[in-house]
């Protein structure tokens, strides 16, 4: 019958009861009732989940509502408690802290408005804690500051900015996920060993924040090699038709085209520029080669067969052999028959993660959570030892570099991990120039 | 009489200023316990987003409704007041007032401009100008510009900003004179629990003053032979009045009101970001004044409620919920029915939005205010007694033209 319990505003619906008795009209503040926003004082604790459910990014997003319902699952004590048993945590499989979860649910739309007014309704309406997921940095820069006001904490999903934890971090929000610095120097090496030191780069760069973060971190990270950087050119982010931005390459003398385009963009253009016949190529008395620095599942499988043999980096894949990764890719995939995303691997574990850290600290005072967050250092969550660093809020931790699989036996395993570059790698100090200009600011708990 | 307004009007915009003092209680009719209490709509983000886009189609709809000029640009006013309204929150004061004025002045001098240009034509010729306009403000936004506009992130408040009027024990957070627009009271009154939000109250009384002078612009000389361009512009010519001046103030006012919609949007929540600027938020207020009731008073502000409520309300239904509604059901059946169901709530608000406004447009044309005309209407007749109630001399004269504000 019902899948889950599910309630609305549990902090208020007992506080009601409980509190003012039936009759007595009282008039308070949000600072009189309680410690912190939405102290959940009931039987249950509600979580938000904030995904794109439409546009762009909807298939990434439902992707990451089933890791996240399965996290709840997980927490509350039922399915076969995933990443739970491989993760040293607080956690008992009661809830949290006596607390069952519950959550309710948003759609970003992929827009920072959108994604925001859902995030408002989940906090003031639903009594949300924590906010968790999305899928792209504007989003998560623009809920991450909401939530910094609203005095709630923010679980990044699937970012790849270097501002969301450079120029815009903020105390309240932490991500999980890589970042184009971490891509950069984890692809540099694997690059340099497969086509040498003396390549001439030409960068596509989709037009807006994202993408310039990525190529300047690519570019720094190539040219440290030795590459020289002959072109960088934006293009507008509604670009399909990417022949007239492919045709003038092939004339530059460059000999590896870098394509700084996620999702849509990327599929286009990677397929054009295979279609422009690029990779037959021999320019410099070298292979033409291209090289996409963020990859995801759902658009290598949209690229098809253009992939084969490209290189490009990811955050955490099924295909890893560790005791947290198995377990997680085995209740997932028990549940909804299939392996999950990236993206859905930074959700479930943000998820958990959140509420170890609640447990941890024995409250569900945000500034309690933050500093059971800052610094933190764990494993078992399918990346290997990882740490929270407490200077700007994000993880450390080994980078996959990818490459399109020659030989892919069925729709699941299109990439093929080459390479695990650790951790001391990618590693960069919190006023990088990357990331610097941001400040944390001081925790917020809405009291 | 009073604010020259005549009585009708005067009882008209009581009624509107009582329904606004009281929205609080209107939008929150289930107590917390109550399995309804998922359409509780009463929380201050929604309520101000009523009133806000309230603001937004009546100014949309005193070029729309009264010209007949049907602008697809309106989302780059909208854009351009968040703009300047957080710029002043950077570099002036979090106090709110400078920053909506800004915001005003800002998209009232980008109204001239684009409406300069645009109103050079008509009809859809117009209506491909605005949109391309606007098109053109949203990328200039999302990346050209980035430097003003911070581009796809948005643009937002930093603790550093240099706030020159704010001193060191300011609020972090815009305010009205130290108030700041988060405070919220709470009302308890049994199960109930209801929000009065400072940001709404804010945003309230502006959407009555957006509505007052929307009033008196109907009423005015100027109302009138805004009403003629829609009426006959050829007509207007061959009299000797040239319709440009009458058209581009229409457009200019309506510009205005977007901009102070957008200096509101960003008090409410210091951010402004391009997607703000985007061609479907223009054809969102296009929506919600056709829904409500085009050249009618009442109708942008019903239609903005309705779409601000069904995006809200509506895309949180999740098929967890669903189950839980459904749950005394036999599983099967259970199943099919949240499947059915599903395609219409959550992520399927739109498609809900859409069924609604098609049934509108086919047998309403005149929009939810045309309904709930008919409504009373069938309801004074009942009261009359009879299904053929009216006096007879009623059937020989011709139909009263109903009281535009009505």
């Amino acid at each position: 019958m019902s899948r889950s319990r599910f309630t609305r505003r549990g902090v208020l619906k007992s506080g009601a009861v409980a509190g003012a008795g039936v009759a007595l009209p009282t008039i308070f503040t949000a600072g009189s009732a309680s410690a912190f926003t939405n102290e959940p004082t009931g039987a249950t604790v509600t979580f938000g989940f904030n995904v794109p459910q439409s546009g762009p990014y909807a298939d990434e997003g439902m992707d990451e509502l089933r890791a996240q319902q399965l996290a709840v699952e997980h927490i509350n004590g039922e399915g076969d408690g995933g990443m739970l048993n491989t993760f040293k945590s607080a956690l008992d499989g009661s809830g949290v802290l006596g607390k069952k979860v519950v959550y309710v649910t948003g759609d970003t739309q992929t827009k920072s408005d959108a994604a925001r007014a859902s995030a408002k309704s989940m906090i003031e309406k639903d009594g949300a804690i924590m906010i968790n997921g999305g899928s792209s940095s504007g989003v998560a820069v623009a809920v991450q500051s909401l939530c910094q006001e609203a005095g709630i904490i923010f679980m990044a999903g699937l970012t790849h900015s270097n501002d969301t934890t450079g120029k815009d971090r903020k105390a309240n929000g932490f991500r999980h996920f890589f970042n184009a610095y971490m891509s950069g120097a984890a692809l540099a090496p694997v690059l340099a060993k497969a086509y040498g030191t003396d390549r001439r780069a030409y960068h596509l760069t989709a037009d807006y924040n994202w993408g310039w973060t990525q190529e300047e971190s690519i570019r720094a990270a190539t040219e440290a090699l030795g590459w020289e950087t002959v072109e960088t050119v934006r293009t507008p982010l509604s670009t399909t038709d990417f022949s007239s931005y492919i045709a003038p390459v092939l004339n530059s003398g460059a000999d590896v085209l870098i394509l700084n385009h996620y999702g849509g963009n990327m599929v286009n253009s990677i397929n054009q520029a295979v279609q422009f016949g690029l990779r037959d190529k021999v320019v410099n008395g070298k292979n033409f080669e291209i090289v996409v620095p963020l990859y995801s599942e759902l658009m290598a499988e949209g690229a098809g067969e253009a992939i084969k043999g490209v290189y490009g980096s990811m955050n955490w894949n099924w295909q890893l052999d560790n005791p947290g990764t198995k377990a997680f890719v085995k209740s997932f995939g028990e549940k909804y028959g299939r392996p999950p995303s990236n993206s859905a691997h930074t959700c479930y574990v943000q998820t958990l993660l959140y509420a170890d850290a609640v447990a941890r600290a024995g409250s569900f005072n945000p500034c309690a959570v933050v500093e059971a967050l800052e610094d933190f250092e764990f494993d078992g969550m399918g990346n290997g030892p990882t740490l929270y660093r407490g200077a700007d809020h994000q993880c450390f931790k080994d980078v996959l570099v990818m490459k399109g699989n020659e030989n892919p036996t069925n729709q699941f395993d299109i990439l093929e991990i080459v390479e695990l570059t650790p951790r001391a790698q990618v590693e960069y100090a919190p006023d990088h120039p990357m990331f610097a200009g941001g400040d944390l600011g001081k925790c917020n708990s809405g009291a | 009489m009073l604010f020259g307004l005549n009585k009708k009007d005067t009882r008209f915009l009581i009624i509107v200023v009582l329904l606004t003092l009281f929205t609080p209680f209107l939008m929150q009719p289930f107590a917390e316990t109550s399995p309804l209490a998922q359409f509780n709509g009463g929380y201050p983000d929604l309520m101000a987003k009523v009133a806000i886009f309230g603001i937004f189609a009546i100014g949309f709809n005193i070029l729309f409704g009264l010209t007949g000029y049907l602008s697809f640009g309106h989302a780059a006013f909208l854009g351009v007041g968040s703009y300047a309204a957080v710029w002043m929150f950077k570099l002036l004061t979090l106090n709110v007032f400078p920053a909506v004025i800004l915001a005003v002045i800002m998209s009232g001098l980008l109204a001239l401009v684009i409406g300069w240009i645009s109103l050079r034509r008509s009809g859809i010729y117009f209506s491909i100008l605005t949109l391309a306009m606007a098109e053109m403000a949203y990328r200039l936004a999302y990346s050209v510009l980035t430097p003003i506009t911070n581009g796809e992130t948005g643009l937002q408040l930093r603790p550093h900003d240099p706030r020159v009027l704010d001193g060191p024990g300011a609020p972090q957070y815009p305010n009205l004179f130290g108030l700041e627009l988060n405070d919220s009271y709470f009302l308890r009154l049994g199960d109930h629990v209801f929000t009065f939000n400072v940001g709404y109250y804010f945003c309230a009384a502006f959407a009555i003053l957006a509505f007052y002078v929307s009033l008196r612009i109907f009423r005015s000389p100027f109302g009138l032979m805004l009403r003629a361009v829609k009426a006959n512009q050829q007509r207007m010519n061959y009299t000797g009045l040239s319709p440009r001046p009458y058209t581009l103030a229409a457009f200019v006012i309506s510009g205005m009101y977007a901009g102070l919609a957008g200096g509101l949007m960003a008090a409410m929540d210091p951010l402004a970001g391009a997607e703000r600027m985007q061609w479907t938020v223009g054809g969102e207020v296009v929506i919600m004044t056709i829904l409500g009731g085009a050249g009618t008073l009442m109708g942008p502000v019903l239609g903005a409620g309705t779409i601000k409520y069904l995006e809200n309300i509506f895309s949180k239904i999740n098929e967890n919920v669903l189950h839980q509604w459904f749950a005394f059901l036999p599983d099967g059946l259970e199943n099919m029915v949240v499947w059915l169901i599903a395609h219409f709530t959550g992520e399927g608000w739109a498609l809900t939005l859409g069924l609604m406004f098609m049934l509108v447009v086919f047998f309403m044309p005149g929009g939810l205010v045309e309904g709930g005309r008919r409504i009373a209407r069938l309801w004074r007749k009942r009261r009359h007694g009879g299904d053929g109630g009216a006096d007879g001399d009623e059937l020989h004269r011709p139909a009263r033209s109903p009281h535009v504000a009505e």
